[in-house]
């Protein structure tokens, strides 16, 4: 029952639009199915399964709106929600900056539902656990890790066309591999639509031989270093800076797009030349739904294009405001790279530092979007093209900008976390205090 | 969308402080279903003992059964209007069981005795299919029954019952104080959250309680657009463990400090905090660059919490020493054989760090944990010296205990419930000491107010902390107002310069609303209390940069 069909869930939405007498009226339907196996120190911890199916009904007049929630479907329990709704909206506070709903859309196709992931079952995630904890045993290495599994659909219906549908599935496993002693920690990631891509015995080997490998770390010191961000470590920082794309908080100075004497830096080279950041739900490794939860088509579109920032993100109030198109924000994003592999990029460095993840990322300064953090589970250091030792973690206070615009190389982007991005390298990167943490 | 929907607030201010978004557990409904009475304690009653039978008869040898609803009531607004009003209300039943020594777990919100009946067979099938490759059997710390019993925060005015309108007057009104004095943008906010729980046990207990917390805050931002500079100024308040009444802002719950800043204890003057706020951005602006290297910290405890929190909250969590936590959160370096010295120096002799979850107004205060272990008070660190962990049930025995520490929560009923932190806090110093009087004992030092950025790493020995706040000390005097200010420090280090903490009068708490812990995450409230507290020598670097 949690997953409906495209038609089963306009039925519903139908129904609750035939019941309003309000100016205006919007209808969200969601469902979905949720698993997860947990295990640490070599054994399975908690595991559990969820199902959720909800409806929530806005109803508008004027600038008005309410909403009201329900999550049961005969006809008097969704007129009742409706009324509420409509009841509430009467007595809210005009809203100033309501922009209203949306007529019918189009909205791009994508393949983001799997069967095989929504086949999982109780079997498959204890099956996972053992595939990973396992040979971790076999070799005196221990495991802790995470699996979760996710079906759901979105459907959304307004009174003045609009209806939009999606269903999805996605898989999420992580494993943190340490050795007995805990001096040596590794930690591998993956995420797929489709679980057919999962391997976590193979994804787990990756994590064992990081542990391993990041036995009796040296310390170095902090200062300034070349280093190769593997993709899981390079996300994070840009993923910030992808969530800082807001023209209005450029517009109102307070944004690292903002621009000294008034108005944004739209249209100025901000980064090397090498870097382009676009979205676009069709992508085939990352599919995403079609549109917003705003009922907004998400359509290809580049934000940074040769180092040039071409796009912010808008709400459709501060788009109207400005007389701008309302470009949606991304639903994940793709950075283009390059060709070389990671061993390529290692291969090609004289000196420098291999990050594999970093860990506890927090804004320091939202004007220069500095941000600290500290690399975690496996760094080593690279001398000659190789890989030479593994030393101990570092802090950093770095911002994504300067990053940018210290690029040396990229190689080929990998799926990390919904999106796209490619293992960078970056000269001057800053460590600024060790860490004996393992 | 995920297991949970999430408020983001990247453009509501908050962003950079919270992780960008809030939890919402729950459905959106009108704000009159939060007004309609708990569920009555007998039918609770009835419903549990439907998953105590069937969890017997199915073969569990031990079960225990949460049904929680759940209310929350979010404020959001901006300069001069209501961003958005969430009521949300969750409702539904927990049950974990032990069937061939492990645990298994399900939830629903079919909460009829069929409902019931076939959620708990699932746990207990949840439980047998993973004992197949279970190594470590669940060894449980006994707890005797407590019969039925009751338990509520002590509150004297219930946020629920005062009306929306008198809520948004008041962020309305601060915000236009803010403008008034200065600011460039303010966003405020309103947090207010009731857990109405019954647990029941196959111990013989039958818990129900009401807990009530409350959080007001604010961003109140300064912008130059002609310099291309901004900078904001957060609320210096503190979640509680209390009604609506924290918000009556009583002088008698003040405390003055040096150059005219007020802190405050068990209630507070939400306006008065935001016309200061709206000052010291503007002040902010011209604040002179931090020259980096050693100071001597002065840490107030509305900065000196979320330190605590990290530093020694976090690191004797028992199932982080233990490795529980190693794929998310990470693991500790106070680890077991360090305790088992008996001599493992934490901090200086100064430092005495207690856990408890029965301290008035705060946000850890219960009468009974989620798993029904009465609530107590006991230390981590006695005179320096790490003493004890946070533990619960199925972890105690590591510890040669035969009673849990009564530290067990679940964010909402269909969460499983673990180890989370209770309060953890710093005793006051026992010489008379106030602020005033140790600034003036300092040389060359900083005095920092506020939570501003935080970072730690996954075993906690390397740190970063910023502030919103930060003054010069030159000499025994404040001589101004400096900017990019960030420390660093190891945790053991850190905590062996303190050298001096002010007495019991210029104790308060900070707190945390939405801790995060776990996979699937779930949150926590928690409390720290602390005097204002000297640290000698602390690594000071300048967060200031350039771009383009």
């Amino acid at each position: 029952m949690a997953i409906l069909t495209k038609e089963e869930a306009k039925k519903i939405i139908d129904k609750v639009l035939a019941f309003s007498k309000a100016d205006e009226m919007s209808v969200n339907l969601t469902g979905s199915r949720t698993g997860n196996i947990r295990y640490a120190r070599n054994t399975v911890s908690t595991s559990g399964e969820s199902y959720d199916l909800s409806l929530s009904v806005t109803a508008v007049y004027g600038k008005r709106s309410g909403t009201s929630t329900i999550n049961e479907f005969d006809d008097k329990s969704l007129e009742k929600t409706v009324r509420r709704a409509e009841e509430i909206a009467r007595l809210a506070p005009e809203n100033p900056e309501y922009v209203p709903m949306l007529g019918p859309q189009t909205y791009l196709e994508s393949n983001t539902f799997l069967q095989s992931t929504a086949d999982i079952n109780p079997e498959y995630r204890a099956k996972v656990a053992f595939d990973s904890i396992d040979p971790c045993r076999k070799k005196n290495l221990t495991a802790a890790g995470y699996l979760e599994d996710t079906t759901d659909f979105f459907a959304m219906g307004n009174s003045k066309g609009l209806f939009g549908y999606n269903k999805s599935t996605s898989v999420e496993f992580s494993v943190t591999v340490r050795s007995a002693d805990g001096t040596g920690s590794g930690y591998v990631s993956r995420d797929f639509n489709d679980a057919a891509k999962l391997n976590a015995k193979a994804s787990t080997e990756i994590a064992m031989q990081k542990a391993m490998a990041s036995v009796s770390a040296k310390a170095l010191e902090p200062g300034k270093y070349t280093v190769i961000l593997e993709p899981t470590a390079a996300l994070d920082l840009i993923q910030n800076m992808m969530r800082s794309i807001d023209a209005r908080n450029a517009d109102e100075g307070r944004s690292f797009l903002s621009k000294k004497g008034g108005g944004t830096r739209l249209g100025e080279k901000l980064f090397d030349e090498r870097v382009t950041i676009y979205s676009d739900p069709t992508n085939i490794d990352i599919p995403k739904a079609g549109f917003s939860l705003d009922g907004r088509p998400q359509e290809k579109v580049t934000w940074v294009d040769k180092g040039v920032v071409k796009n912010m993100a808008y709400s459709r109030f501060w788009a109207q405001k400005q007389g701008v198109k309302a470009v949606p924000p991304p639903q994940g994003f793709i950075m283009t790279g390059g060709t070389q592999s990671l061993a390529d990029l290692i291969k090609g460095t004289q000196k420098g530092i291999l990050v594999t993840r970093l860990w506890y990322i927090r804004a320091v300064d939202p004007q220069t979007l500095l941000y600290t953090g500290l690399t975690r589970d496996g760094t080593f250091y690279i001398e000659n093209g190789q890989i030479k030792y593994p030393v101990k973690n570092f802090r950093f206070n770095e911002s994504p900008i300067i990053m940018l615009n210290n690029l040396e190389a990229m190689g080929v982007p990998a799926r990390v976390n919904g999106s796209m991005i490619p293992p960078l390298k970056i000269r001057d990167f800053t460590f600024t205090s060790l860490s004996d943490a393992v | 969308m995920k297991r949970r929907d999430f408020i983001q607030l990247s453009s509501m201010g908050l962003g950079a402080m919270m992780g960008a978004s809030i939890p919402v557990l729950g459905n959106v409904v009108p704000v009159e279903q939060l007004l309609e009475p708990a569920v009555d304690a007998a039918i609770k009653k009835k419903m549990a003992d439907v998953a105590l039978n069937v969890a017997k008869s199915k073969g569990a040898t031990y079960t225990d059964v949460r049904i929680g609803r759940y209310l929350q009531q979010y404020l959001f607004t901006r300069e001069t209007r209501v961003q958005n009003i969430v009521n949300a209300e969750s409702y539904g039943v927990g049950i974990r069981v032990i069937a061939n020594g492990t645990w298994g777990f399900a939830a629903t919100s079919d909460v009829s005795n069929e409902g019931i009946a076939k959620c708990t067979e699932t746990a207990v099938a949840i439980a047998k299919a993973n004992s197949k490759i279970q190594t470590e059997p669940v060894v449980l710390a006994p707890q005797k029954g407590v019969g039925e019993v009751t338990w509520k925060t002590p509150i004297k005015k219930n946020a629920f019952e005062v009306p929306v309108q008198e809520k948004i007057d008041l962020l309305m009104k601060v915000n236009g104080e803010a403008m008034k004095n200065g600011a460039g943008f303010v966003t405020s906010n309103l947090f207010f959250v009731n857990e109405q729980k019954y647990f029941a046990s196959s111990d013989g207990s039958y818990i129900d309680q009401d807990i009530h917390r409350i959080w007001p805050t604010f961003t109140v931002t300064a912008v130059d657009k002609q310099a291309g500079k901004f900078k904001s100024r957060d609320a210096i308040s503190s979640p509680m463990g209390m009604g609506y009444e924290y918000l009556d802002g009583l002088a008698s719950e003040k405390i003055a400090g040096p150059n005219g800043l007020v802190g405050y204890r068990n209630s507070y003057d939400m306006v008065e905090d935001a016309i200061m706020s709206a000052k010291q951005a503007k002040e902010k602006m011209t604040a002179k660059s931090v020259m980096p290297g050693k100071y001597d910290l002065v840490l107030d405890p509305n900065h000196l919490g979320l330190t605590i929190h990290e530093s020694v909250g976090h690191p004797t969590e028992l199932d982080r020493v233990l490795g529980y936590e190693a794929n998310y959160a990470g693991t500790s370096f106070a680890t077991l054989d360090k305790w088992k010295t008996k001599s493992f120096n934490y901090g200086s002799k100064q430092v005495n760090i207690v856990a408890d979850k029965t301290q008035p107004y705060t946000l850890g205060t219960v009468g009974y944990d989620d798993e029904g272990v009465p609530c107590k008070e006991w230390d981590l660190i006695k005179d320096g010296i790490l003493v004890n962990y946070q533990a619960i049930r199925d972890q105690v025995n590591i510890l040669g205990e035969n009673a849990s520490h009564g530290c067990c929560y679940a964010d909402n009923w269909n969460s499983v419930q673990f180890q989370r932190m209770p309060n953890v806090s710093l005793r006051p110093g026992k010489e008379k000491l106030n602020v005033q009087e140790m600034i003036k004992g300092v040389e060359k030092g900083i005095y920092i107010i506020g939570r501003g950025s935080y970072s730690i790493d996954q075993q906690r020995y390397n740190f970063q902390f910023g502030g919103q706040l930060f003054y010069e000390i030159k000499n025994g005097e404040i001589v101004g107002m400096l900017d990019d200010v960030a420390y660093q420090s190891n945790t053991q280090e850190f905590w062996n310069s303190c050298v001096q903490i002010c007495d019991k009068d210029d104790y308060r708490t900070f707190g945390s609303f939405f801790d995060g812990k776990g996979q699937p995450s779930q949150v926590s409230a928690v409390s720290h209390g602390s005097s204002t507290t000297r640290f000698n020598g602390v690594n000071i670097i300048n967060t200031g940069r350039k771009i383009g």
